[in-house]
């Protein structure tokens, strides 16, 4: 694969803050690459360096092998569908797509024929007269693309672009999305905090925290293998243990010794172990590995989300079996299902369901509403 | 007791608009129907059309500067002199403007602050006090010459001519354009001058495609608030002009001291007339430039 825009050591701070701590990144041509992390991790700044609106404090920029950190946003082959879509308010729809090719001085027959193509490609034909604040915001995002795109350039940034859709109108957009990167072999670069987006969408994910680059590898990867702590709690669900590694394909955790399939640690060495919510069976407690007592169960539709605890260290367990609370169960984990990593500054930070409470907030909070109306 | 609960129902906000309501009638609408009925009437208060036909018949001799004599509709051309000077001073000051207010809404916010206070300060200043000093300024041995001579520079005679009257006009309304045009840029988001970048647009392509037809409702706004007060303006132009440009605000004030109250309405009433067609013409088609996409 051709590199299309290497990052090369690249730093920036805001207010003498650091934002981007010597960040190294290929980008390839064709791909569909996310950056993902949570809210001031440095992902839209590093979206915004390459599309010039930031200038680093020390590193390259490198677009296909060119040098271009001095290069101003309108001579760059990058286009951005921003946040909020940023549509021209007194422009209408074929004028707000027709935008960068009035400027190239393109012949009219041609943006008549390259807007309604690229209208065609959006579904928005219909609405071509129409005035973009009539929009819905399905409609202005579409709007957003195909204004990127009509100018073909080499890479599309797009950042957080599904934020402001609802959920439903989010699942079809990123199918589309993905369409549309297939179809039209554009390097998609996707910055957004929803790891489920990023993992249906991206060729490559890259997992950034405070200012730093965590793990870069496929969809599969990052969720079955995480690097460190952080990915392992940011991407998905995880119980995360202290271990040692007492040999290849041997770690000891919550009193038990357990065959796993890692190897290539030191002898006694400390480690994280991640072990999926997913990944844990249920069986009655003289047949576990480990036992505890059902502390909450959570009713999530396609399965039941159980804490259980043992030892003190609250886990997370999905299941489709029934258990009732303060049952006591045994938990069995396949060898696969447990995966090893090098503890990091991460490590104790994450991964322990204790205070388990943010998504349950979420998800009381209109049934306390409903309680009080009744009253 | 009904009246209480229709008024705990959201009738509050009615009232609270009642005491402007009440201002309004008495001070806006009451007067206009007041010139409305002096225009068109004579001193027994009978029906006439009179006083709009003087209006545009009036005639009387001028001599040109090279003695030749010739007749003209006397307050047809003041009033053209009016509107000139006018929209001589509103362009100036829409030129002045315009780049000021840019360059205020992209500075930081305490240069803003700043500049707001500097471009305001001067109407805390009585209008004449503001007038006798571009006298003081202008005239011929007024400290403008003052500062040419100790340049060894040639004095210039400005006091008396149009451009003193257009400089008075210019600086007294200036802040009139500067502030809504600016209020507009400053809010205006600044991800939409980048996604015009994004798109292709140097420095200059962004001003003209996206900057300025977004501010074009500050700037009719801006030319509303100076052409208006400009075109009707009296004081400036008697000050500045020492006398000699006759403007339609100095013809309406010389009616009224003559006690013609009812001329005096009917040049009131057709310059408002004017006024008000011209406003709706710039708003017609400054929304249509606007919302009907229309670049080709």
């Amino acid at each position: 694969m051709k590199k299309i825009i290497e990052l090369k050591n690249i730093s920036k701070s805001f207010d003498g803050e650091l934002v981007l701590d010597h960040i190294d990144l290929n980008i390839y041509d064709n791909e569909f690459l996310t950056l993902l992390g949570p809210s001031g991790c440095g992902k839209t700044t590093t979206l915004r360096i390459i599309g010039g609106f930031e200038q680093p404090d020390g590193g390259d920029v490198v677009f296909m092998g060119e040098r271009i950190n001095d290069v101003p946003p309108h001579k760059r082959n990058v286009n951005t569908v921003f946040q909020k879509y940023a549509l021209f308010p007194h422009l209408n729809v074929f004028e707000n797509v027709a935008f960068p090719l009035r400027e190239r001085k393109v012949p009219k027959a041609e943006i008549e024929e390259k807007v309604n193509e690229m209208l065609a490609l959006v579904k928005l034909s219909q609405l071509a007269k129409r005035r973009v604040t009539e929009l819905s915001g399905g409609q202005q995002q579409r709007v957003a693309i195909a204004r990127a795109l009509i100018g073909h350039p080499k890479v599309l940034l797009l950042d957080e672009p599904l934020g402001a859709l609802d959920l439903k109108l989010r699942k079809d957009m990123q199918q589309e999305l993905k369409k549309i990167q297939k179809a039209t072999g554009i390097t998609f670069i996707f910055v957004t905090h929803d790891q489920e987006e990023a993992l249906t969408m991206s060729d490559t994910v890259v997992v950034m925290s405070e200012g730093r680059i965590q793990q870069i590898g496929t969809p599969i990867d990052v969720y079955n293998e995480p690097k460190n702590a952080f990915v392992a709690d940011f991407i998905g669900e995880s119980n995360i243990l202290d271990g040692i590694f007492i040999e290849d394909k041997k770690v000891r955790f919550s009193g038990h010794t357990f065959t796993c399939v890692d190897t290539g640690f030191k002898p006694r060495e400390a480690v994280d172990v991640v072990v999926r919510p997913e990944d844990v069976d249920i069986v009655p407690e003289d047949k576990g590995m480990l036992r505890g007592v059902v502390t909450s169960v959570t009713f999530m539709g396609v399965h039941y989300e159980v804490i259980v605890d043992i030892g003190g260290f609250k886990w997370m367990i999905q299941t489709t079996d029934f258990v009732d609370v303060d049952e006591h169960i045994g938990l069995y984990i396949e060898p696969d299902a447990i995966h090893i990593m090098e503890k990091s500054e991460y490590s104790g930070l994450y991964g322990d369901y204790s205070s388990f409470s943010n998504e349950l907030d979420e998800l009381d909070a209109p049934v306390d509403a409903e309680t009080e109306s009744e009253e | 007791m009904k009246q209480s609960v229709q008024f705990r129902k959201g009738r509050g906000h009615h009232l609270l608009l009642a005491p402007y309501s009440v201002w309004s009638a008495l001070f806006i609408v009451v007067p206009l129907v007041f010139i409305a009925y002096y225009a068109f009437t004579d001193n027994n208060f009978a029906f006439t059309t009179e006083n709009i036909t003087r209006f545009f018949t009036t005639k009387s001799n001028v001599t040109a500067a090279d003695g030749s004599v010739s007749e003209v509709r006397t307050y047809l051309l003041i009033f053209m002199r009016s509107l000139k000077l006018s929209v001589i001073s509103t362009a100036l000051c829409l030129l002045l403007g315009y780049p000021t207010a840019y360059i205020m809404a992209r500075s930081s916010d305490r240069a803003q602050k700043i500049m707001l206070t500097l471009i305001m300060i001067p109407m805390w200043m009585n209008f004449l006090i503001r007038t006798y000093a571009w006298m003081t300024i202008l005239q011929d041995t007024g400290i403008l010459n003052g500062l040419l001579s100790s340049l060894h520079l040639p004095n210039i005679h400005i006091i008396g001519t149009e451009s003193a009257v257009v400089i008075g006009m210019v600086y007294d309304y200036f802040p009139y354009m500067v502030l809504p045009i600016y209020s507009i840029m400053a809010k205006m988001d600044v991800r939409l001058l980048e996604a015009a970048r994004d798109l292709g647009c140097n420095g200059v392509s962004v001003l003209r495609r996206v900057i300025f037809p977004l501010s074009l409702p500050g700037v009719l706004s801006g030319i509303t608030m100076v052409l208006i007060p400009s075109i009707s303006t009296f004081y400036i132009s008697q000050k500045l002009g020492s006398g000699k440009f006759f403007l339609i605000g100095d013809a309406i004030e010389g009616q009224y001291i003559a006690n013609n109250l009812h001329f005096a309405a009917a040049m009131a009433f057709i310059l408002m007339l004017i006024l008000l067609v011209c406003m709706y013409l710039m708003k017609y088609f400054t929304n249509r430039h606007l919302y009907g996409g229309g670049e080709a």
